[in-house]
C-alpha cells in the first residue's frame, strides 16, 4: 500500500515538475519553432505549435542579408580568446595561491574579487575614451582585453579552488624528483587538474558569449558579436518574427548546448565557493 | 632554500594576475573621479574647469537620477522576490523522486543561457507585443483587452524578464544545497511527526539560509548593472519610467556626452554597488575559514 502510495505522490510531483518547467522553457521552444514559420504564419492570431509549413527561408535569409557568420566569428574569436588569455594567465596564480599561501593569500582572493563587483558603468567613460585614443573601439582585441578582465578573478577563484582538492604531497613527488615548477606545473599539476581547468573555460566562454554590456557599447559593425547584431532588431521594419527567430536560434543553440555541460561549473563558478 | 625559491617565484606568477586587476580597478576608476570634478562635455570643448561637488549636485538632485534610483530598487528587489520565491519552490520539487528529472533540470536550466539581447528581444516582440505577441492573442481568445506591457507597465515588463533569466540560476543554486541536506534528520522528524511546513520551516529553510544569502548577494551585484535588456525594450521609457541608475549614466554619458556629470553619476553607481559588496564578501569570507 505504501509503494502505492509513493507511486501516485511521484506522479503528481512528475506532473507538477514537468509542467512548471515547460512554462520556463517554453519562449525558447517558441523561439525556435517560429523560426522555422514563415513570417505571415509568425504573427497569426491563431498560432500553431506544429502544425504549419515548416521552412528554412528565414535561416537563409538571415544569413543572405546580414554578415551574419562575421558576428558568429567575432563571437567565437572575443569568448575563445578572452577565456584562453585569461587561463594563461589565472593558471599561475591559482597555481601560487593554492600551494604557496601566505597571510596574505586570503586578502589578495577578497581583493580579486572585489574588482568583480565594481560596477561597469563606474568606468565606462574611461574604458570608451582611452579605447578611442589607442583606436580599439569597435575591435576584436579590445573586447578580448576587456572580457578577459572581466573574468579574471572568477577565473582565478575556480582554478583556485579545483587546485585546492590536489593533494600538495603530488606535487611535492614531483619536486623531489628533481622537477623545476615549470615541470611540475605543466607536467604533474595540468594533467591531474584538467577537468577543472576544462570547466572554468567553458563556464567563461559561455560568459563571454553572453555578455551584453561592453559588446553594446564599444563595437559598431566590424567587431560586433552575436549580443549586438540581435539588438540590431529592435527597431525593425516590416515582418521580422520569424527572421529574429531564426537569427536569435542561431545565436543561442550553440551557447545552450554547452551550458548543459556545464550545470555544476556554473554552481562553483557563479558562487565563488560560497555553495558547492 | 627550495621554499624560499618557490616563495619568489609564486610572487613572480602572482604578478600578471594583480598588476592587471589593479591597472583595470584603480586606473579608469581614478580616471572616473576625476573627471567627475570637472565641467568637461565632449561636444564643448573647453578648457574643462575643476567646479569641485557641482557634478554631484547636479546628478543627485535631478529628478531623473530619484526615479531611476528608485526603479533600481524596484528592479532589483522584484526580481530577487520572485526568483528566490520561485527558486525555492523549484529547488523543492526537483529534489522529489520525478521521472525525467534530467530533462525537466535541462528546460528549467536553459533560459540561464540565453543572451539577454535575445531573451528581451523575444519577450518583448513574440510574446508581449499588444497586437501580434501570444499573450495578446491569448487575451483576446478569452476575450479580455491586451495589455501593452512596454506602454502601461513597462518596468513591471522589464523585471519579468529579468526574473526568467535568473530563476534557473537561484533555482540551480538552491537544489544543490537541498540535495546537501541530511536525509536522516527528515526521516527522525517524519517519525516525531511534523508535517510538511513545520519541517520546511524547522530543518529546509536554516539549511538553506546559507545559499540564500549567496543567491540575493551576487544576484544583486548583476542586477544593479541590468543594461542591454532595457536597452533594446524600452530605452528607459516612457519618460524615465524604465530608466535604472546604469541606463541613466550610459544616455548622460555615451548618448549627451555630459563626461563630468556621467562620472559623477558612476561614481555613486560604485558607492551602492559598494554597500552591497561588502555584505557579500563577508559571508564568502567566512566560507573560507570552513
Amino acid at each position: 500500500m505504501s509503494i502505492n502510495k509513493s507511486n501516485k505522490s511521484k506522479l503528481i510531483y512528475t506532473f507538477l515538475a514537468w509542467t512548471i518547467s515547460s512554462l520556463i522553457f517554453f519562449p525558447i521552444l517558441w523561439t525556435l519553432i517560429t523560426s522555422f514559420k514563415t513570417e505571415a504564419e509568425a504573427i497569426s492570431s491563431s498560432p500553431s505549435l506544429f502544425m504549419f509549413d515548416w521552412t528554412l527561408e528565414n535561416y537563409e535569409e538571415v544569413l543572405a542579408r546580414s554578415p551574419y557568420f562575421n558576428h558568429f566569428w567575432n563571437s567565437i574569436v572575443i569568448s575563445l580568446g578572452s577565456s584562453i588569455l585569461g587561463l594563461l594567465i589565472a593558471i599561475p596564480a591559482a597555481w601560487s595561491m593554492a600551494f604557496v599561501q601566505t597571510k596574505r593569500t586570503k586578502n589578495l582572493l577578497m581583493w580579486m574579487l572585489s574588482t568583480k563587483m565594481l560596477p561597469p558603468v563606474g568606468v565606462l567613460i574611461p574604458i570608451y575614451l582611452l579605447f578611442r585614443n589607442f583606436g580599439l573601439l569597435d575591435t576584436k582585441l579590445g573586447l578580448v582585453i576587456v572580457m578577459t578582465l572581466i573574468n579574471l578573478p572568477i577565473m582565478v577563484w575556480m582554478l583556485y579552488t579545483y587546485f585546492r582538492e590536489i593533494p600538495s604531497e603530488v606535487l611535492e613527488a614531483s619536486r623531489m624528483d628533481g622537477a623545476s615548477i615549470g615541470e611540475e606545473i605543466l607536467y604533474v599539476l595540468l594533467p591531474i587538474a584538467l577537468p577543472g581547468i576544462a570547466s572554468t573555460l567553458l563556464l567563461n566562454v559561455i560568459l563571454a558569449w553572453n555578455e551584453a554590456f561592453w559588446t553594446l557599447i564599444l563595437t559598431a559593425a566590424d567587431a560586433a558579436p552575436l549580443t549586438a547584431f540581435i539588438a540590431s532588431y529592435s527597431s525593425p521594419e516590416g515582418l521580422f518574427y520569424a527572421k529574429l527567430s531564426a537569427a536569435s536560434a542561431m545565436a543561442i543553440v550553440p551557447i545552450l548546448i554547452l551550458g548543459w555541460f556545464s550545470q555544476k561549473q556554473l554552481v562553483r563558478g557563479l558562487s565563488f565557493g560560497a555553495v558547492k | 632554500m627550495a621554499t624560499t625559491n618557490s616563495r619568489t617565484l609564486a610572487r613572480l606568477m602572482l604578478f600578471p594576475s594583480v598588476v592587471l586587476l589593479l591597472a583595470w580597478m584603480l586606473v579608469p576608476l581614478c580616471m572616473t573621479l576625476y573627471f567627475s570634478f570637472l565641467d568637461y562635455n565632449l561636444l564643448t570643448p573647453g578648457n574643462n574647469e575643476f567646479i569641485g561637488f557641482l557634478n554631484y549636485e547636479f546628478f543627485l538632485t535631478d529628478p531623473a537620477f530619484i526615479t531611476s534610483f528608485f526603479n533600481t530598487l524596484l528592479l532589483v528587489g522584484g526580481v530577487l522576490l520572485i526568483t528566490l520565491g520561485g527558486g525555492i519552490g523549484l529547488a523543492i520539487l526537483l529534489d522529489q523522486a520525478i521521472w525525467g528529472r534530467n530533462y525537466v533540470r535541462i528546460m528549467v536550466l536553459a533560459p540561464f543561457f540565453v543572451m539577454p539581447t535575445v531573451s528581451a528581444l523575444v519577450w518583448k516582440n513574440m510574446l508581449m507585443n499588444p497586437v501580434n505577441g501570444l499573450f495578446a492573442h491569448f487575451a483576446d481568445w478569452i476575450g479580455v483587452t491586451p495589455i501593452d506591457f512596454f506602454a502601461q507597465i513597462p518596468l513591471l515588463s522589464i523585471i519579468i524578464i529579468v526574473s526568467w533569466q535568473w530563476l534557473p540560476f537561484a533555482a540551480l543554486i538552491l537544489l544543490t544545497s537541498i540535495q546537501s541536506l541530511d536525509r536522516e534528520q527528515l526521516e527522525a522528524a517524519d517519525l516525531d511527526g511534523a508535517g510538511p511546513f513545520s519541517k520546511f520551516y524547522y530543518i529546509v529553510l536554516p539549511h538553506l539560509g546559507r545559499a540564500i544569502t549567496a543567491v540575493i548577494l551576487i544576484e544583486t551585484i548583476f542586477l544593479l548593472s541590468i543594461f542591454a535588456e532595457i536597452l533594446v525594450t524600452t530605452s528607459g521609457g516612457p519618460g524615465y519610467e524604465s530608466t535604472n541608475i546604469t541606463y541613466l549614466i550610459y544616455t548622460q554619458s555615451l548618448l549627451q556626452f555630459d563626461v563630468g556629470g556621467g562620472s559623477a553619476g558612476g561614481i555613486v553607481a560604485v558607492i551602492i554597488a559598494n554597500i552591497v559588496a561588502i555584505f557579500l564578501m563577508r559571508l564568502i569570507g567566512k566560507n573560507l575559514e570552513d
